[in-house]
């Protein structure tokens, strides 16, 4: 295999705060292909966010520690001046965010903010990037281009911002797209419509894409790879058929087991996770999801909360568990029972 | 539903927000027709689901029936008593039979007052002095919660978002209700959160027997909570029946491609085929002329500019199985969310 095109190593992202130095990525690990899509899964303060604000450089480098390596195209992107950051965001990496209303200014017109990105990155006079706006609010399927490219954010709906969101960010045909939960605001017809929107441009341009979400379901039609993240770390990782078919981590089975489906038993209560996510701040020794884990009694030793457990990676499949391949066997067997009928 | 009277009846039920323009005297130049005519029963103790895209009107509607606003039309009979336009003081001993649980679990709690104060609130405002004092009272819902009960003196930002929303639903519980209506109770929540809240909202309906009008856009989530399912478009009710009917049988094309819109976490051998529903909402202010959602529907005919379809049992239907649509889905379409077989309608 040759290199990937993004590779992220040991990746360590910790902010110093009053209450204390809080470690919201972990030592991660994980590469994105082109043309590949790699979801990344996990809850509220899992630091799925924090992982791509890194790759995007945005973090406040003053208050902001960072290790490890993130490497882009051959470049290395932490230790990057500035400048050099600059010229890569909104040209070879973008991102699309999840409030498009916040994230688009109401004081200028969508043209307007889409012709920006544009102009800096390749200089082209107000003109073009104008013409460049309309072509790309038409590519992402908005009515009307030359009208709507003149009209303010507000005086769109929830999914025409997120259109043009996404515009916005393939404006400079980016090799590497980072989408942090862009759909999660939006009703599942719109959600349905935006992800087929992604999946044909993704096509059409071989772009890589990172898709951070928590909703399993979103994973199930958009990801080629997972990864699961659990307190700043991973805790999961394979391809999607693996990881939903066949979940290697209490974690992942717990998050599927506590989601309703459409077609499953109604009289069975669903099997939540007890206890709630870590705080950064002091997370639980050993592996961070002990405390809830239902297995934790099962490995001798009290290694799952002394011991953090390591994360073997063979051929992109891994999971990082104390429990036994054997073990598992025997305690995720409901699993399959229960979900696929 | 075998009783005669249900708990709660709502026939007609209408809210238009009224749009104020003009200068220099402003008058009312349009509305909002955020419920349009609505007719639904709720039985004592049983769970009916409210599901639509934002903006239907599922969460207005809530708001009508704990009578948060006033309706512009239709009727509310809670128990055999009309409380369409009850004023303050026929609402109070009412008021404290349906109560609401909301959303958001950090904008819904005091943040000044003690968990005891917030959840004894309720018993204070109506003079209630349960057995043994309120206190013992809020350590028995902290409880029947699955807080600990020793944590009523603590403040809300204590405690996790979850923990918050059991407090929510311990308020909820605080007078004793007959009917809760929960809007968008879980949505705000993690996902290993959601199930305890749903898990706990079930064990109360079951043991309290208490009824629910659980509003969400889940339909997962949904399913799984209410013995029986309304589907709202743009104000309006364009399906309810009993969830298995309502799941397998969908007979509204929006009920249909609704069902197909949800993204489940299997992997299916093929690609699941979904029906893409173009654009968006139109506007409550002007919605189309006829059936409403025939802007977006890919069998909509002359028929459906100009004549509104009746809620009705459509051929084919269940009993109480209850469907809008002049040209429903038939019994051969297979079962929405695992494949649809004809192309056409996704384009």
């Amino acid at each position: 295999m040759s290199t990937p095109f993004l590779s992220v190593r040991d990746l360590r992202v910790h902010f110093s705060t009053e209450d204390g130095l809080v470690k919201a990525v972990d030592g991660l690990s994980f590469d994105v292909e082109k043309g590949k899509t790699l979801g990344i899964v996990g809850e509220s303060g899992s630091g799925k966010s924090v992982t791509n604000l890194s790759i995007l450089g945005l973090h406040n480098r003053e208050r902001t520690t960072m290790d490890g390596e993130i490497i882009l195209d051959g470049q290395e992107l932490l230790t990057a001046s500035e400048r050099t950051l600059e010229k890569l965001r909104g040209n070879k990496m973008s991102m699309i965010f999840q409030d498009a209303l916040a994230s688009l200014s109401p004081y200028h017109t969508v043209g307007v903010q889409i012709a920006e990105t544009y102009r800096k990155h390749t200089g082209a006079s107000k003109r073009e990037a104008r013409a460049r706006a309309v072509e790309m609010l038409r590519r992402v399927g908005i009515p009307q281009p030359d009208v709507r490219v003149d009209e303010y954010p507000h005086q769109f709906s929830g999914g025409m911002r997120q259109r043009a969101m996404i515009a916005m960010a393939l404006v400079c045909d980016p090799e590497l797209l980072i989408a942090d939960e862009p759909t999660t605001a939006l009703d599942v017809t719109v959600q349905a419509q935006i992800m087929d929107l992604l999946k044909d441009l993704q096509q059409e341009f071989g772009t890589a894409i990172i898709f951070i979400t928590h909703d399993l379901g979103v994973i199930a039609d958009i990801a080629d790879d997972v990864l699961v993240m659990y307190g700043g770390r991973c805790v999961e990782r394979g391809t999607k058929k693996e990881v939903l078919r066949s979940p290697d981590h209490p974690y992942t089975l717990g998050l599927m087991n506590s989601m309703p489906t459409l077609n499953g038993s109604v009289d069975v209560p669903l099997t939540p996770i007890p206890g709630s996510p870590p705080s950064l701040l002091n997370p639980p020794s050993g592996c961070r999801f002990h405390p809830r884990c239902a297995f934790a009694e099962k490995v001798s030793g009290g290694l799952c909360s002394s011991d953090r457990p390591t994360l073997e990676v063979v051929e992109g499949r891994g999971s990082a568990c104390h429990l036994t391949q054997e073990q598992k066997q025997d305690l995720f067997a409901d699993f399959a029972a229960t979900r696929h009928n | 539903m075998s009783n005669t009277t249900p708990l709660l009846d709502v026939s007609g039920l209408t809210k238009h927000f009224p749009i104020k323009g003009g200068f220099p005297i402003r008058r009312t130049v349009g509305a909002v027709q955020a419920v349009d005519g609505l007719d639904f029963q709720v039985a004592e103790g049983e769970s009916l689901g409210l599901v639509g895209e934002s903006g239907c009107g599922k969460s207005t509607t809530g708001r009508l029936i704990t009578r948060l606003m006033e309706p512009t039309g239709g009727k509310i009979t809670y128990r055999g008593q009309d409380i369409t336009h009850a004023g303050r003081k026929e609402l109070a001993p009412i008021r404290s039979e349906i109560q609401m649980i909301f959303q958001d679990p950090y904008a819904s709690l005091n943040p000044r007052q003690t968990v005891g104060k917030i959840i004894s609130g309720p018993m204070e405002i109506n003079d209630i002095n349960p057995e043994g004092g309120r206190e013992k009272r809020v350590r028995e819902l902290l409880e029947i919660v699955g807080l600990n009960p020793e944590h009523f003196n603590r403040f809300p930002h204590e405690f996790s978002g979850g923990q918050r929303q059991r407090i929510g639903v311990a308020r909820a519980l605080a007078l004793q209700p007959k009917l809760i209506v929960a809007d968008e109770p879980v949505s705000a929540l993690d996902v290993s959160i959601q199930a305890q809240v749903v898990n706990l909202l079930q064990k109360v309906q079951r043991e309290l027997g208490i009824a629910f009008v659980f509003i969400a856009h889940d339909l997962a989530i949904v399913r799984h909570f209410s013995q029986r399912v309304a589907v709202m478009y743009l104000g309006k009710i364009v399906e309810i029946a009993d969830r298995e009917d309502l799941y397998e049988n969908p007979r509204h094309p929006y009920t249909r491609a609704l069902l197909s819109a949800v993204p489940e976490a299997t992997v299916d051998e093929e690609p699941r085929e979904r029906i893409r529903l173009a654009g968006d909402v139109p506007s409550p202010i002007n919605p189309p002329s006829g059936c409403r959602f025939r802007t977006r529907c890919w069998k909509a005919t002359e028929k459906c500019a100009t004549e509104a379809p009746p809620l009705v049992q459509v051929e084919g239907n269940k009993p109480g199985h209850l469907t809008a649509c002049h040209y429903p889905e038939t019994t051969e379409t297979v079962p929405a969310p695992r494949l649809s077989k004809d192309p056409e309608a996704a384009a």
